[in-house]
């Protein structure tokens, strides 16, 4: 049950863009986000899903599996797209429902809105389902490394990220076995009231709390063995470095940008 | 002996219909009696810790049916959870799952969740405790305040005070000091004849269930390979062996002796062992 979290959840695979270098693949999904929110016309609306679908399928991430990804999301979308729908003014009357008018410009916002959130959150999950929790963190800490010089413990904080991704399995499968254990004593923790049901969690948190103390405190000392200091002064094992594959996608990215912009200026 | 737990054809199988399907149990079947000690040996992966959580209700088998007292522990709701106040299960490490702010209020967690009334809760809970030999004051203390061993009885202490007809252990000796392991092993017989409990009992400790249990089961590959005594099942030393299972030391003693041309039986306890010394000795003299 509690195994099923997709959420940021990495595929293994081959593809160019799983072996595109992270601070690529992290710029990238910046120009895209930006793309994305320049976008104001069907044309460029049209384009960044044409780029979108294609890096999906470059990717080769089945398609369902983003699409799963996204469920947790169908109350915030149908919130916007009604939002969207009912308040916008301008545009001919297509429906009208009592006092709420349904206009053209409204159906218009209600798409784009609704296309603009699936696009930009499918577009995130690209990034992480095709890179490496420990990649990802590698490609954040390289590219924030000119916050050094404004005193930004950019390697401290790259390497807490690391450590919360890495550990997320592991406290997942505790949570299941304290669950399984209290589960036997009797704890129930599918009925009643939404009071007793939070109630009945804290057999369940003390000790996955003290569980995860005990696990830092060690990992602490296991660092502390190996002589961890901080990053000043070091290396790494696998270096990042840019090849002619980076440079094209940044070259892609970049012209996705221009080109949605300068398309939402002549106003298609 | 009467059954109270049968097992009957049960197959498991994790994240069915998904690219990490696995099979972790495929078509065992055994039946349990009331007061009787069962082992239970295999590698790690063989689907003990598995088999356990279905006895309970913890896991729902995909296929096959468990019965206690002759009726389906899944044909009702109430029922799947009144197993699991019958069928006591302690999980691996079970120190980890102490949350409570005295150990009294924690070993009281379970004869709580059963709805009983605040005496017989008492009641168990000073029963529960006495047996594995915690102290009032102890009781009165925070569970994490205890040693590592004071923290696995009194966790043991929370399913015992359930008073289960059936108690399940998994490695209930795991990361114990050698007096630590004896004492709780001890503690478990005595429970089991106290309240004429079976008790089934994982471990990979020959020597603990050549000593203790009546019969052994051995899974291999989600399979149940081997059912019988273990004077049965230890005969069996090779096949043991390929499994990635082993025989206590003093069978292995037995069976080198026999093959140097010694006439002494198959032996599995360090009793036994003294028995049939004693005696090969004594045939020896009147001879």
């Amino acid at each position: 049950m509690l195994k099923d979290i997709t959420l940021g959840q990495y595929f293994p695979g081959n593809s160019v863009i799983h072996r595109l270098d992270p601070r690529t693949k992290l710029m990238m999904t910046v120009l895209y986000i930006v793309a994305l929110f320049v976008a104001g016309g069907w044309l460029s609306y049209g384009l960044m899903l044409v780029f979108l679908l294609s890096c999906i399928r470059i990717s080769r991430i089945p398609l369902k599996s983003i699409v799963r990804g996204m469920k947790p999301l169908v109350i915030i979308v149908i919130f916007t797209g009604v939002l969207n729908l009912f308040y916008t003014d301008g545009g001919k009357v297509v429906l009208r429902l009592w006092s709420l008018a349904i206009t053209t410009e409204g159906l218009k916002r209600a798409v784009f809105m609704v296309g603009r959130i699936l696009m930009l959150v499918s577009g995130t999950f690209l990034l992480t389902y095709t890179t490496s929790p420990i990649s990802l963190t590698d490609g954040l800490e390289s590219l924030m490394g000119p916050l050094k010089k404004l005193r930004v413990p950019v390697h401290e904080l790259s390497m807490m990220m690391c450590i919360a991704l890495r550990f997320i399995p592991t406290l997942i499968e505790e949570t299941d076995k304290i669950m399984s254990a209290q589960k036997a004593r009797g704890a129930d923790f599918e009925t009643g009231s939404i009071l007793q049901r939070a109630k009945a969690l804290i057999p369940v948190l003390v000790p996955l709390f003290v569980s995860a103390f005990r696990r830092a405190d060690e990992l602490a000392t296991a660092m502390e063995c190996r002589c961890y200091q901080g990053g000043d002064g070091r290396t790494k094992m696998k270096l990042l470095r840019y090849h002619r594959n980076d440079l094209a996608a940044l070259g892609i990215g970049a012209c996705l940008a221009a080109g949605t912009a300068v398309l939402t200026a002549f106003g298609l | 002996m009467e059954p109270i737990l049968e097992v009957r054809d049960i197959s498991y199988v994790y994240s069915a219909g998904t690219p990490f399907e696995h099979r972790a149990l495929e078509n065992v079947s055994f039946s349990l009696g009331r007061g009787e000690f069962v082992g239970v040996i295999g590698h790690t992966g063989s689907g003990k810790s598995t088999l356990m959580q279905q006895l309970n209700g913890l896991l729902k088998p995909t296929s096959g049916q468990v019965l206690l007292d002759g009726t389906d522990i899944w044909s009702d709701k109430k029922l799947t959870r009144q197993a699991r106040f019958r069928v006591g299960l302690v999980f691996q490490y079970p120190e980890y799952q102490l949350f409570e702010e005295t150990v009294y209020q924690d070993i009281a967690f379970g004869p709580k969740n059963m709805g009983l009334d605040e005496k017989e809760v008492d009641r168990r809970v000073r029963g529960a405790a006495e047996l594995v030999g915690i102290t009032d004051d102890q009781l009165k203390a925070s569970p994490f305040d205890l040693s590592g061993g004071q923290k696995r009885r009194a966790a043991i202490a929370g399913v015992m005070a359930m008073e289960p007809e059936v108690l399940i252990l998994d490695e209930p000796t795991a990361g114990l000091d050698p007096v630590g392991r004896k004492e709780i092993l001890d503690q478990i017989s005595e429970y089991r004849v106290r309240r004429n409990a079976a008790v089934v009992m994982v471990s990979h400790s020959m020597e603990d269930v050549a000593r203790l249990t009546d019969r052994l089961l051995v899974l291999c590959g989600s399979r149940l390979v081997m059912d019988g005594p273990p004077a049965e099942v230890f005969t069996h030393a090779e096949e043991l062996v390929e499994m990635g299972l082993s025989i206590p030391y003093v069978t292995q003693v037995f069976l080198r002796l026999r093959h140097m041309g010694l006439d002494v039986p198959n032996v599995y306890t360090l009793s036994q062992a003294e028995e049939a010394l004693m005696a090969l000795k004594g045939g020896t003299l009147h001879a």
